[in-house]
């Protein structure tokens, strides 16, 4: 089945999730402990396996698992953005959509150029490609893994009535979420959204605090939006290197060069195969940690902006209270409501100022910590890639040179094998 | 080196030795790839230990039995000329490797290994004999001589060497490319049609050569000549390796004299150009009409092994061109993403992260120089060399053309003999003693030229066969040492990537 591996990837996601969370310090508070220790991938969805671990009275039961689909993450999520009581808080991103797109695409030529390839090439090509699907699934598992880890950890959110629905309604939420969509619509947040740059930088400041978070998260957006892009593009580069180091390895290894080669084709084809592995293994550790890093503070940003956003909007609000207030007092009329929808506003903008500072300065203190962690594995997974590759090297040539040492090449040469 | 058993288990501490004569190289059938247990030679073996033929799905296992199942075969190649390798001393020194003593003979071939081995012995005792070959030339100093369309690049020559057949030990001259094309053709022209593989000259190139007369100092052009002048270099060092050919007067006139009567005929768009590109079709519509009666089966193992050979560098190469195009692409990536996670730096107001954030941009910025040195790395060792080889291969197969060629002037002759026989009879039966006498001096002028050609033809057999020993052990060495060269660039780079990585993490480690 080209499609899907159909995989239950469960012992697999755990061993590899050692490079995970792009957020720290989450899921460490015992009275109420999330994660998603399974998933299913089946013809286009992918099923998630929630598991919940608490010792709040709120819930029925202290441990117990539901399976849940994507749609249903957005559910939430968009549900908690329509919530006016939140209005001060960074709402965690949405994990965004599971993506096999890329790998099925690559799956699909693979099979349409069956024929001009050798079969070990097919072969290796075919590994590769169900390494990055499972890459993928990886990412996607992560990703939603995070966002309901972000909401258990948030003091106001982990109380939420719907999140607790999520995580413990043993039932299909379908039907929950075609209600949430007919109350909201979607089309109205996307109008919303588009507006919100220009009402942002157009309402004038009185707080310096907000006047530079507002400057800062602008601009920030902006390069990590790029730097985003770019570090994509990178990971895609490495990736082409391996896919050519599979071509390479698996035309040396045919018989008829092979041959002319005498023993250096052994070493050769070998540095190749393993090479190409490190190169593979790069591009997804890379993926993962940095490029995941990017994107993932890239909506995060985004979620802040939403919040200066509303706040903006309340000050606009309140600024226009206030004019229909003067308008009431030089009329006479209707003063009370006016001095009442003033008073509102006024406690509705400090409000979203109070929790706003709050939940930026924490965002900050989160923003540095996530890098330093991914900045830090990063670097070392790079080391540790680059003195394999240097050790594979150093061996061959050994092995090269040192003819007579052939016993302990051979020895070496599968340790390493092995190590890779 | 007592003992013919082959020992099964690879994880033995005992090495593989092999008798002499023994076939290590079966040829195989039309199965898969990996199929080189011919019955012949692993009789003793218990096969599936050694997992060729079947397993092809464990090819790329990270289990490496499979590999080193052949491997151990192979290399035991060496086993007759270990004691000679083991007192030369692991040297960690590349080039150029001194071939009079350590050989090492690709047993390609089959049945007919015998014919093989004899003649490739008979190349040792050559070697042995004589001056050591030690002799260096390389090609440097490019300059541009001239302006406009007329302008030229030159080259310096400088060639360095204890032989006795040059005056001095060290010497350099000045060439231009059209001087080196004209060795090329001059040596062509003697040596090709007697069964030497001589090697072909660097290609043309018009595009390339037009912007560096026009005088664009530009990236490009400077790696035009830089790839230029290598090929060059290269193909000089292949010239002087072939004993022949060293010796040939053309060769040293080119290697010392000061002043080289410009080579006309070379150019492009000349008269001499057009008539050999007639010749080329000419020769190329011969190759198909001959029908060659192939007596001799290692003529015809090798011309396929040569096909195959061609075929399978030609792909590779593509595959190499490939990978330094995506290497070249990853350096563009890479320095683009640096320069983005600069900006990123300056934007984060927390000091600690903006710091790490610019040492990181710096890391992917060096890093990215790298990367570029090893594209070009990956270039100069690997896709030269093969492209180098699939010129060199085309030689080849050109002398076995020519081997036909003179195959069918011998069939020409003898049946021009034939017919003159048979004219000479109808003569005698028609009683014509003048005309008789014309015909019997044709005949016996004819009979010479049929000896001739037999001679030729043998002759040309004999020296072809040992060209392609020649040739074999040649590449062996080439791709040895270009590999080693290849992989210690690869070695450098992970080097030094380790040290600019571990110099960024303390930087990530400050975060606060």
């Amino acid at each position: 089945n080209l499609l899907c591996p159909g995989a239950r990837c469960g012992a697999n996601l755990c061993r590899l999730m050692s490079i995970r969370s792009v957020s720290v310090d989450l899921n460490n508070d015992a009275s109420l402990l999330i994660d998603i220790p399974d998933a299913l991938c089946e013809r286009d969805k992918v099923k998630f396996t929630v598991h919940t671990k608490t010792t709040l009275s709120s819930f029925q039961k202290p441990e117990f698992s539901v399976p849940r689909q994507h749609e249903d993450f957005i559910w939430l999520h968009d549900t908690l953005v329509e919530t006016e009581d939140y209005a001060g808080l960074i709402i965690p991103p949405a994990p965004p959509k599971p993506d096999f797109e890329g790998p099925r695409e690559k799956m699909h030529k693979l099979g349409e150029g069956e024929a001009t390839m050798t079969k070990e090439e097919y072969t290796k090509m075919k590994q590769e490609l169900e390494a990055e699907y499972l890459a993928v699934f990886k990412k996607t598992v992560q990703v939603h893994e995070i966002f309901l880890q972000r909401l258990s950890s948030h003091p106001i959110l982990n109380k939420d009535r719907n999140f607790q629905i999520f995580l413990e309604y043993d039932q299909d939420l379908s039907v929950r979420r075609k209600n949430a969509k007919e109350m909201f619509g979607g089309f109205f947040k996307n109008m919303v959204k588009s507006a919100d740059e220009v009402l942002i930088s157009g309402v004038k400041e009185v707080d310096d605090f907000f006047e530079q978070e507002k400057t800062f998260l602008l601009d920030y957006y902006s390069k990590i939006k790029d730097s985003t892009a770019k570090a994509e593009k990178m990971t895609r580069s490495h990736k082409n290197i391996a896919d050519d180091y599979i071509r390479i390895s698996s035309l040396m290894y045919q018989q008829k060069i092979t041959r002319i080669l005498i023993y250096t084709h052994i070493v050769v084809t070998m540095s190749f195969v393993s090479l190409q592995k490190v190169e593979g293994r790069v591009a997804s550790d890379q993926e993962l940690k940095l490029t995941e890093l990017l994107r993932y503070y890239m909506r995060d940003i985004q979620a802040a902006k939403d919040l200066l956003y509303r706040r903006a909007r309340a000050l606009a609000d309140y600024e226009n209270s206030n004019k229909a207030l003067d308008k009431a007092r030089l009329k006479s009329k209707d003063i009370p409501q006016a001095e009442e929808h003033q008073q509102q506003c006024l406690q509705k903008f400090d409000k979203l100022s109070e929790s706003g500072k709050k939940e930026l300065t924490s965002f900050k203190g989160r923003r540095v910590v996530a890098f330093r962690k991914n900045l830090i594995e990063m670097a070392e997974l790079e080391i540790k890639h680059a003195k394999v590759r240097s050790s594979i090297q150093l061996y061959y040539i050994c092995f090269i040179m040192c003819t007579n040492e052939l016993q302990y090449a051979w020895g070496i040469c599968k340790i390493l094998c092995e190590q890779i | 080196m007592a003992d013919a058993a082959r020992d099964p288990q690879q994880d033995d501490t005992g090495l593989l030795e092999l008798e002499d004569g023994e076939d290590l190289f079966p040829e195989p059938g039309p199965g898969p790839a990996l199929e080189e247990s011919g019955p012949a030679s692993l009789t003793t073996e218990d096969l599936s230990t050694n997992a060729n033929g079947p397993k092809q799905a464990s090819l790329f296992d990270d289990d490496p039995d499979d590999l080193f199942a052949e491997a151990t075969e192979e290399v035991s190649l060496d086993s007759p000329d270990r004691d000679v390798l083991l007192s030369d001393g692991p040297s960690p020194a590349i080039t150029p490797m001194t071939p009079p003593t350590s050989v090492i003979t690709p047993r390609i071939g089959h049945a007919h290994d015998d014919m093989f081995t004899h003649s490739s012995f008979d190349e040792i005792e050559e070697e042995d004999g004589g001056d050591s070959f030690d002799i260096h030339i390389s090609v440097s100093d490019p300059e541009k001589v001239g302006d406009g369309m007329n302008a030229y690049m030159a080259y310096k020559v400088t060639t360095k060497t204890s032989m006795s057949l040059f005056k001095l030990r060290e010497f350099s001259v000045r060439r231009r490319f059209s001087d080196f094309l004209g060795l090329h053709s001059k040596l062509a022209s003697k040596y090709l049609h007697i069964g030497y593989i001589v090697p072909p000259a660097p290609e043309k190139s018009i595009v390339g050569m037009t912007k560096v007369k026009v005088g664009k100092e530009d990236q490009s052009s400077n790696e035009f000549v830089e790839k230029r002048r290598s090929a060059l270099e290269r193909y000089l060092m292949r010239t002087v390796k072939h004993p022949i050919l060293l010796k040939d007067p053309d060769v040293l006139q080119f290697l010392e004299s000061s002043e080289l009567p410009r080579a006309v005929s070379t150019q492009a768009l000349s008269s001499a150009g057009l008539l050999r590109m007639v010749n080329k079709a000419a020769d190329a519509v011969n190759k198909m009409t001959i029908k060659m009666n192939e007596s001799d089966a290692w003529f015809e193992e090798k011309q396929q092994h040569f096909e195959n050979l061609d075929v399978q560098l030609r792909k590779l190469h593509a595959s190499v061109e490939s990978l330094v195009l995506h290497r070249k692409e990853l350096s563009m990536n890479m320095a683009s993403f640096a320069k983005s996670a600069a900006m990123l730096g300056n934007s984060e107001d927390h000091t600690a992260l903006s710091r790490a954030l610019s040492q990181l941009a710096e890391v992917e910025e060096k890093i990215d120089q790298l990367q570029q040195d090893q594209a070009n790395a990956d270039f100069y060792f690997l896709s030269e060399l093969l492209g180098d080889y699939v010129r060199l291969i085309t030689a080849v197969k050109g002398v076995f053309d020519q081997r036909m060629k003179t195959w069918q002037k011998w069939q020409d002759s003898q049946m021009m003999l034939q017919k003159k026989r048979e004219a000479e009879a109808k003569l005698q039966f028609n009683n014509k003693p003048d005309k008789l006498q014309q015909a019997k001096d044709e005949i016996k002028e004819l009979e010479m030229k049929v000896q001739q050609g037999e001679r030729d033809f043998e002759q040309i057999s004999k020296t072809i066969r040992k060209e392609v020993g020649r040739f074999e052990k040649e590449r062996v060495k080439d791709f040895k040492s270009t590999v080693i060269q290849y992989l210690e660039t690869l070695l450098q780079t992970q080097q030094q990537m380790i040290k600019y990585w571990e110099a960024f993490l303390p930087e990530a480690k400050a975060i606060s």
